[in-house]
């Protein structure tokens, strides 16, 4: 009988024809490249944010300063373009009862949803971290990065750093994901799906800066966005990153067991 | 379990809230049936066939397919295809990869049926354009070859002609009849008696969710009976003959002129019209008439109808009044 791999294959595959795919990893590949052409032509450089400072200095600094202005709304945004029409892309064509009259369970049409979903994410952070650090390179060349604590790690060293960083960033892209996936299959709309995950982030950065819950910091889904700079401290800081693993998890596991629910408990039937 | 029926429901139920979509069905499709499923719209054939193929839950009872649960697994499905409404697919996918993609679900050799099934609903031409831009007719088709890609042993059809086109409601019926011929068992769901009365053997009439008949079509032919139409040069001393002729029924004026009764047999009817002639009112027109199983299926189905029991011991499923 076919399983998840075959759903996932298919899932792939149904991406690669449709448009908002190429939406998604289209703004992941153009945001870095017009961030460097207006650094380029524009001069200058953003001074209130880490690494800010040197990125006419090393093109490395160029992703990094990236990560941190597209964790507001861009990465999230490109993650749910996918992760929240996943489901109700099924709704939207009514094709759920076909798929489920053939001879795949439910669960495993969920689980090749899910792969499918966590591939396109990782591929898109893949597509804006390679293409920001290549046109970082090239705008300010491949030179030594200071680290958060002042030290200077040499450029090929440095260029480790950034793809590290890049994977610990995945974490809470996935989370991101995995609550896309929920909003995908609860509401049967991806409009609604693409939104509400949206504003569960915006939220997330909105619960950072209320006076007096200060405590929820380091739990909240915005801070993890920026627990890689751990890795760009000497020594190297583990603390944030060990906690993004697990924080991001708290977020992800339950979005995706909730999903998962709903998925398999649901009445298929056209509204 | 090999010789569990294609379909086998016991009193199955589904409620929305309040409302009853699905009330107490008890169903069975036998090997080689072409079955109808009549009722009309809003009965509950679609919800029932939801069920059947375990895309909705049942709120009670049990549905089984040759002997297994769809609600356990799609290995109930085995053998098993069809579509609940119009069948539906992705647009930016062409004919042919949405059934690609349909095969590689099904497994095992689907994948190798997908010309064959293409060449049967004549859609080889247009297979390689996006679904996008089928008409209705052709999506229909596209739904049938995606069906066949299972090598079904039983096929649920829910309005399979629906929305066609004259042309191609006759294509899609004599499909469904060849279909039958070849043995496959086939569940037809339809609002129009014609379309059953053509293809099916075995029916069941639903009426808000409820089996208003079960059983074959001849049987429920039978029980409509057969009247007859006379015309004589004396209608009125006609009725006094018939209305005292024995085996001759329920006399009653024709809809334009004659009289229209009902016989026991033909012998009764050969009598009476050897008493009309000694009793001086000779024949002008004397013919049977098949009372329309369409009559029949308004009589059962029709709202405030009340009570199909009276015609002619038409089984009712229903335990106290609605």
């Amino acid at each position: 009988m076919p399983g998840v791999f075959t759903v996932y294959r298919w899932e792939l595959r149904k991406l690669l024809a449709q448009r908002r795919t190429y939406l998604g990893l289209g703004a992941a590949a153009a945001v870095p490249i017009i961030f460097v052409v207006a650094l380029v032509t524009g001069g200058g450089q953003p001074e209130d944010v880490a690494f800010g400072r040197y990125v006419q200095e090393t093109g490395l600094a160029i992703p990094l300063v990236m990560l941190l202005f597209g964790s507001i709304w861009l990465f999230p945004l490109i993650t749910a373009l996918v992760a929240g029409d996943i489901i109700s892309s099924e709704d939207r064509n009514a094709t759920l009862k076909m798929i489920l009259t053939r001879s795949v369970e439910r669960q495993h049409v969920f689980a090749g949803k899910l792969l499918a979903t966590l591939t396109y994410a990782v591929i898109a952070i893949a597509i804006a971290g390679i293409v920001a650090t290549v046109a970082g390179i090239l705008a300010s060349g491949f030179n030594p990065v200071t680290t958060l604590s002042g030290t200077v790690v040499s450029a090929p060293r440095g260029l480790l750093l950034v793809g590290a960083s890049l994977l610990v960033y995945l974490l809470p892209i996935l989370a991101i994901a995995s609550i896309g996936l929920l909003f995908s299959a609860v509401f049967r709309n991806s409009g609604a799906a693409i939104v509400g995950t949206l504003m569960f982030s915006l939220l997330m950065q909105l619960l950072d800066i209320v006076p007096g819950l200060g405590g929820l910091h380091p739990y909240l889904l915005s801070t993890q966005f920026s627990s890689w700079q751990g890795l760009l401290r000497t020594p190297v800081d583990w603390e944030p990153i060990l906690r993004s693993l697990w924080v991001c998890g708290v977020y992800a596991v339950p979005a995706l067991v909730a999903a998962g629910l709903v998925f398999l408990r649901r009445d298929v039937a056209e509204s | 379990m090999r010789d569990a029926p294609p379909i086998e429901i016991r009193g199955l139920v589904k409620r929305y809230g309040r409302i009853v979509a699905v009330d107490d069905v008890d169903l069975t499709v036998n090997q080689g049936d072409v079955f109808g499923y009549l009722g009309p719209n809003g009965a509950g054939k679609t919800t029932s066939l939801r069920m059947m193929l375990g895309l909705i839950r049942p709120t009670e009872g049990s549905v089984r397919l040759f002997g297994r649960d769809p609600q356990v697994s799609v290995r109930a499905l085995a053998g098993v295809a069809g579509f609940v409404e119009a069948p539906t697919f992705y647009p930016y996918l062409s004919g042919r990869t949405n059934l690609e993609l349909l095969a590689s679900l099904d497994g095992g050799d689907a994948a190798s049926q997908i010309e064959g099934a293409l060449e049967t609903v004549q859609l080889r031409e247009r297979a390689g354009d996006k679904v996008k831009g089928y008409s209705h007719g052709m999506k229909q088709r596209l739904g049938i070859a995606s069906a066949l890609l299972r090598n079904p042993r039983l096929l649920l059809l829910d309005e399979p002609a629906t929305g066609l086109d004259p042309a191609g409601m006759r294509d899609m019926r004599e499909l469904i009849r060849d279909l039958g011929r070849q043995g496959i068992t086939v569940l037809l769901s339809s609002h129009l008696m014609t379309e059953i009365e053509e293809l099916c053997n075995r029916v069941a009439i639903i009426r808000r969710g409820r089996v208003a008949y079960e059983g074959s079509l001849r049987e429920l032919r039978s029980r409509a009976g057969v009247s007859y139409r006379l015309r004589t040069t004396d209608d009125a001393l006609a009725r006094r003959v018939a209305e005292a002729q024995r085996g001759i029924e329920e006399v009653a004026d024709g809809r334009a002129d004659g009289l229209i009764f009902k016989a026991a047999d033909e012998q009764a009817v050969a009598a009476l019209s050897l008493a009309l002639t000694a009793s001086g009112a000779p024949i002008l027109e004397l013919s049977p008439r098949q009372a329309t199983l369409e009559d029949l299926f308004f009589q059962l189905t029709e709202d405030g109808s009340g009570a199909p029991e009276a015609t002619a011991g038409v089984e009712r499923k229903t335990k106290a009044a609605a």
